[in-house]
């Protein structure tokens, strides 16, 4: 592996002057999972890297029904799904996290290091889209905020600039009778990268029987995780029917812009793009039906 | 049937006697070696399929600080043109010695192009990005049929096709072709009611063994060559790098480490002859590792292959004719096993009428090598599904029609052998009364298929000694490399015939320059053959010593007998004493004993195996899931039957790898893009469901306990089992390997 | 070249310091500083499992750790695992229940195992292959792996 240094940062400002100070030879080292790998690879060029989990700030993990989640950056898979309270409100988030690598990769890995690593295939951004989630990012000029369907920018490019890095994402609380799902299609039923994903939430009316708003986002289809936006308006306010639903997982394939690859072919995707939006609506009703 | 032997030690599932080493982190493999002044190794491949090398020059990396030598091709002696005999099948050596260092042209994405010795891995790494490769850049040839397209780009100017005795005369990348004959074809395929004749394609898979290729040498001033390494045979390792190197095998150490997985991808070496090299030019040992996509790219898979199979049979179900073109990549030197795959490719089912061809095709990518019954499976991926088409349209279970051709002791195969005792028939009629079988698999979209498999298994040379310690132990030594528990097989063989508990032996795997010459460990020969000499060896020492007792008891030697692990005067005095005691009285008697064997035997008995497999279709997605798996096989007589039935699932799996989602995926290039175990989709726990088994014991005629080689039959029959299991399931037959879901959704027009 | 760091930290149990680059992974550490060669490199980017060590209580792929990042941490391989005289019970499971031929991916089975048993001591066959499933085994099938955690699991 080339040569770098290592630098532990305890604090956010000493984290994004570092930033600033050596440029884009230097990289935030959170679980390191896709980091590691693309350093020792030379996919990466890197002179430094900076440690993050020392810092309190993106280790947070809180809860509050009234205002959201806050998830920090750097908080692995494992210890999102170990918090009940998170598994009850955000069951899309809980479904992309249990599929993320195999268990030693979740005890590193996080949401917020698969949201900076920007693969189109991340299984972990399409839940944090549909959900309305945001990222609080702090630079040397300052904090700003954006949503996460606006964070990524091309496989493997963010809007984070010179100086800048993700200390948090913040959730919002789940509406009533609203849940989420994510499922991704694999050929095997652990350890692959997803070939499409798709996640949904939903929100109903008090019978269930209606969509009062949704959200569909979809992973492995284009440059970057897609909000698709023309899908999730086609649902809002209509009568659950599977009609509705097809017409959604149509919408959804027309912006679908999917390569062919080792993983997949374009055909393939497209069509799996139909296949799996229906499954992901039809999850998260089923789970708001589901519930008490 | 005749009525079952009592056996004591065999067929007990003892404690295997690495074991504690295994479980604890304390065994060592190739590559967790040591050595003082250890340099490490890395080995830089060309980003090119086929390519014209211009010029190499290291200069720049010679620079780098610690690094501590480099070679390349122009490092090795000059390579003739000549076949070297190693054991396994002659080759020929410039061949062998382009294919450690690529000396003229580059063949394959992978292929190795020189070679950096320095104090650690990441300097030497870093130092193969500085050597100046000039590369004039050919167009790759990558599948078969495209291959042989007269206007295909030509690998090797000097191969011209051998075909039947006859030389071609123009350069071909059909390095050979093979013809078996038996019968008349046309007039076997004008007495069938019925003639079925399909194509199949099927992809380049890997082993997959989770450890990668190493090698540590060093080079002593006297000129003695010692190298450790994780091998399938220290004594073909020594063989040739003795060839490779031009150096007298006397001089050469071959010393096997712990091995971590070869199922055929560890006979042939690679990185061995460089880090020799290396450790030469250096005067420092010098460990050479490969990473995971350096074993994807540049250590031999197991071949993609085109394959045609017509198969006619009368409206009874009885088979009249076979026959078959089997055409095989080779990779970028001549040698796929489309031999083995023309042995195997009819030979369960006893047929009057064969026609097999078989063609050897030289493509840009890695020289294959040895899978599991390599070019078997291939081979009955399409027998097997024609069989199955063949007794659907017929109206007959596909068991029956099995067994109502199923070959049988007496019956030739087309390739000429007559079959001992076998236990095909056997192994169907277990799978036919299994209680998977008769089990209802009704659902929507599920699906059950049958198919079956040859293999032929060999014998090859084995040694073993066994020195008898003092208190009724013995040491067992042995050549063989234990990859998956023959030291308990070969070691309980010994403590039969001794009257002695297996943990009583100790088993010991030792270097070349400690045992007899000892095969690879492949052709599943190990239990069956090194099992054979140990039993031998046991047998030496059964005699010396009733030799010890008669001078102890003072009669003459034809009066001892050995029962139950004790000898005893047959007349005269009632005198006993058991193996143990009379261990305790060598001394006394004439000194140490060390009972000896060597052994090629010749009666290696076939392997026969029929596999049932119910799977469930997503029609959605085009993925197949495996429900149940049931896998019965003669296995002759199970030794261990923990390590048989470890065999058979572990086989089965790789089976299901292959069938479902393994391959090797290129670009238009000619690179692989997914060499990596995130990308070549291996079966993981995960995936499977528990894998039943069911040994059959049709005892082999040419071994004392009826060993049958076990390992690697059980990869042939998945293939084709889960294609007829997705037939059944959603009428859509399968040609092509891997039914990936891509190729599924393809299948059923979805896409 | 990159100065070596000095790093303390605890690994099954003993305090242990050495010096490394900071592109050195854990598992290169183990390996070739501590010759711990326990943990075995099989992929080396996190697909095999075979270098699967557990750090502060939670399974890791030692290959995605860096060496300077366990500073102060505590980390358990297959090493420390058996007492003196007696086996860990997943480690008499693996023997009892022939769970491994070649042996190159055991450790990190075993490893695993415990990790998932230290959590979950009573787990279903499902959730023992969930777990397992960033372990890749080539020779068994995974049948007799399964069952030897299954029987660990009675065992304990």
């Amino acid at each position: 592996m080339q040569a770098f240094e290592y630098i532990n940062a305890k604090t956010v400002s000493e984290a994004v002057s570092l930033l600033y100070e050596k440029g884009d030879k230097a990289r935030i080292l959170a679980g390191g999972t896709d980091l590691i790998v693309q350093a020792r690879e030379g996919k990466r060029t890197l002179g430094w890297m900076i440690d993050i989990k020392s810092i309190p700030d993106v280790n947070e993990l809180s809860y509050d029904s009234e205002t959201g989640l806050t998830l920090g950056a750097s908080v692995p898979c494992y210890q999102i799904y170990a918090a009940d309270a998170v598994c009850n409100a955000y069951p899309g988030l809980i479904d992309a996290t249990t599929i993320i690598g195999g268990t030693a990769i979740q005890g590193r890995a996080g949401v917020g290091g698969n949201l900076c690593n920007a693969s189109p295939a991340a299984d972990g951004i399409p839940p944090l889209i549909v959900l309305n989630a945001t990222c609080n990012i702090a630079g040397t000029n300052g904090k700003r905020e954006i949503p996460v369907e606006d964070f990524c920018t091309a496989p493997g490019q963010t809007v984070l600039e010179k100086g800048e890095m993700l200390v948090s994402i913040k959730i919002p609380a789940p509406q009533q009778n609203s849940s989420s799902y994510y499922l991704r299609f694999i050929p095997r039923n652990e350890m692959d990268i997803a070939v499409v994903g798709a996640g949904a939430a939903v929100v109903l009316d008090d019978k269930k029987e209606r969509i009062i708003s949704a959200r569909i986002a979809l992973a492995a289809v284009a440059p970057t995780p897609l909000f698709a936006e023309e899908a999730s308006t086609l649902l809002a306010d209509r009568e659950i029917s599977e009609a509705a639903i097809d017409e959604a997982a149509q919408a959804a394939q027309v912006i679908a812009r999917p390569i062919s690859d080792m993983r997949g072919t374009a055909e393939q995707r497209t069509h799996l793009v139909g296949v799996l939006t229906r499954r992901a609506l039809n999850g998260a009703i089923q789970r708001v039906r589901d519930a008490a | 049937m005749s009525e079952k032997k009592e056996y004591k030690v065999i067929g007990t599932r003892p404690i295997r006697h690495d074991g504690v080493d295994k479980v604890t982190g304390r065994a060592i493999y190739g590559a967790d070696f040591q050595i003082t002044g250890l340099l490490h190794g890395r080995v830089l491949r060309s980003p090119h399929a086929h390519a014209k090398i211009v010029s190499i020059d290291t200069s720049r990396a010679e620079a780098l600080p610690g690094v501590k030598g480099i070679v390349t091709a122009q490092d090795l002696p000059a390579a003739e043109d000549k076949m070297a005999d190693l054991g396994e099948g002659a080759v020929n050596l410039k061949y062998l010695c382009d294919n450690i260092l690529a000396s003229d042209k580059a063949l394959y994405k992978g292929h190795a192009i020189a070679a950096v010795a320095a104090s650690n891995p990441h300097i030497a790494e870093e130092a193969c990005t500085l050597i100046d490769v000039e590369y004039e850049v050919l167009p790759p040839v990558l599948e078969v049929r495209q291959a042989m397209e007269p206007d295909a780009p030509i690998l090797h100017d000097n191969i011209r096709t051998s075909s039947l005795g006859e030389t071609g005369d123009k350069p071909s990348n059909v390095a050979s072709h093979l013809q078996h004959k038996k019968g008349d074809i046309e007039k076997g395929f004008t007495e069938a009611d019925v003639v079925i004749e399909r194509e199949f394609v099927t992809g380049t898979v890997h082993q997959g063994y989770i450890e990668p290729h190493n090698a540590t040498a060093l080079y002593n001033p006297d000129g003695q060559l010692t190298v450790w390494c994780s091998t399938q045979g220290a004594f073909t390792v020594r063989e040739q790098l003795a060839e490779i190197l031009q150096y007298p095998i006397s001089k050469i150490k071959v010393v096997p480490l712990e091995i971590g997985g070869g199922f055929g991808g560890k006979i042939n070496v690679y990185i061995k002859p460089v880090a020799a090299l290396l450790a030469k030019k250096t005067g420092k040992p010098v460990k050479v590792l490969m990473n995971r996509a350096d074993v994807f790219e540049g250590t031999g898979p197991t071949p993609a292959s085109y394959i045609t199979i017509k198969i006619g049979a009368t409206n009874d179900g009885k088979i009249t004719a076979a026959q078959t073109s089997l055409v095989f990549e080779a990779g970028a030197y001549p040698g796929s096993p489309v031999g083995a795959g023309a042995m195997c490719v009819f030979a369960p089912y006893n047929i009057e009428n064969v026609l097999i061809d078989g063609y050897d095709v030289v493509v840009n990518k890695p020289k294959t090598a040895p899978y599991r019954a390599p070019g078997a499976t291939n081979a009955a991926f399409g027998t097997e599904t024609v069989i199955d088409e063949l007794a659907e349209t017929l109206y007959i279970d596909p068991l029956e029609i099995r067994l109502k051709n199923g070959a049988k002791e007496g019956d030739r195969r087309a390739d000429g052998p007559v079959f001992p005792r076998i236990g095909f028939i056997e192994s169907i009629e277990a799978a036919k009364e299994h209680p998977h079988y008769a089990s209802s698999n009704g659902k929507k979209y599920h699906g059950r298929g049958v198919a079956s498999g040859f293999w032929f298994n060999i014998g090859l040379e084995s040694s073993v000694t066994i020195n008898v310690n003092p208190d009724g132990t013995v040491n067992l030594v042995e050549g063989s490399t234990d990859i998956g528990g023959t030291r308990a097989s070969i070691a309980m063989q010994a403590a039969e015939v001794l009257g002695i508990p297996a943990e009583s032996v100790n088993p010991t795997v030792v270097d070349t320059n400690s045992i007899g010459y000892t095969a690879v460990t492949g052709g599943s020969r190990t239990t069956y053959a090194t099992g054979y000499a140990a039993y031998q060896a046991a047998q030496d020492v059964v005699q010396q010593m009733k030799t010890r007792a008669a001078k102890l008891w003072d009669v003459k030697e034809d009066n001892i007998q050995f029962v139950d692990g004790e000898f005893s005067s047959i007349n005269g005095k009632e005198q006993q004493i058991s193996f143990r005691d009379l261990s305790a009285r060598l001394g006394e008697t004439g000194g140490p004993v060390i009972g000896r064997a060597t052994m090629n035997p010749a009666g290696a008995g076939g392997a026969f195996a029929t596999h049932v497999v119910d799977v469930a279709v997503d029609v959605e997605t085009g993925k197949v899931e495996i429900l149940r798996y049931t896998a019965t096989q003669d296995a002759g007589k199970a030794i261990h039957p923990s390590y048989v039935e470890g065999q058979i699932q572990g086989g089965v799996v790789q089976g299901i790898g292959w069938a479902l989602n393994e391959e090797y995926i290129y670009n238009a290039d000619g690179a692989m893009t997914n060499a990596s175990f995130l990308d070549y989709r291996m079966p993981t726990c995960l995936d499977l469901p528990m894998i039943d088994t069911v040994i059959v014991e049709v005892p082999n005629p040419g071994h004392p306990y009826g060993v049958r080689g076990v390992g690697e039959v059980p990869i042939i029959p998945p293939p084709a089992a889960i294609a007829n299991a997705i037939y059944d399931a959603i009428g859509v037959r399968m040609t092509e390997l891997p039914m990936s879901p891509d190729r599924l959704l393809k299948a059923m027009g979805k896409i | 070249m990159v100065r070596k760091s000095h790093v303390q930290t605890t690994i099954n149990g003993e305090t242990v310091e050495f010096l490394c680059e900071p592109r050195q992974s854990l598992l290169e550490v183990l390996r070739d500083e501590l010759h711990l060669t326990g943990a075995k490199e099989g992929c080396n980017n996190g697909n095999c499992g075979a270098c699967s060590v557990i750090l502060d209580g939670r399974l890791v792929n030692s290959c995605l750790v860096l060496g300077v990042e366990i500073d102060g941490k505590s980390v358990e391989t297959i090493e420390g695992l058996a007492e003196p005289d007696k086996l860990h019970p997943i480690q008499d499971a693996f023997l009892e229940n022939a769970a491994l031929q070649c042996g190159i991916c055991t450790p990190g089975f075993i490893m695993s195992a415990k990790a998932l048993l230290d959590k979950n001591p009573n787990p279903t066959e499902h959730e023992v292959r969930y777990w397992l499933a960033g372990n890749l085994c080539r020779c068994t099938g995974y049948d007799k792996i399964v069952r030897a955690v299954l029987d660990a699991v009675a065992a304990t």
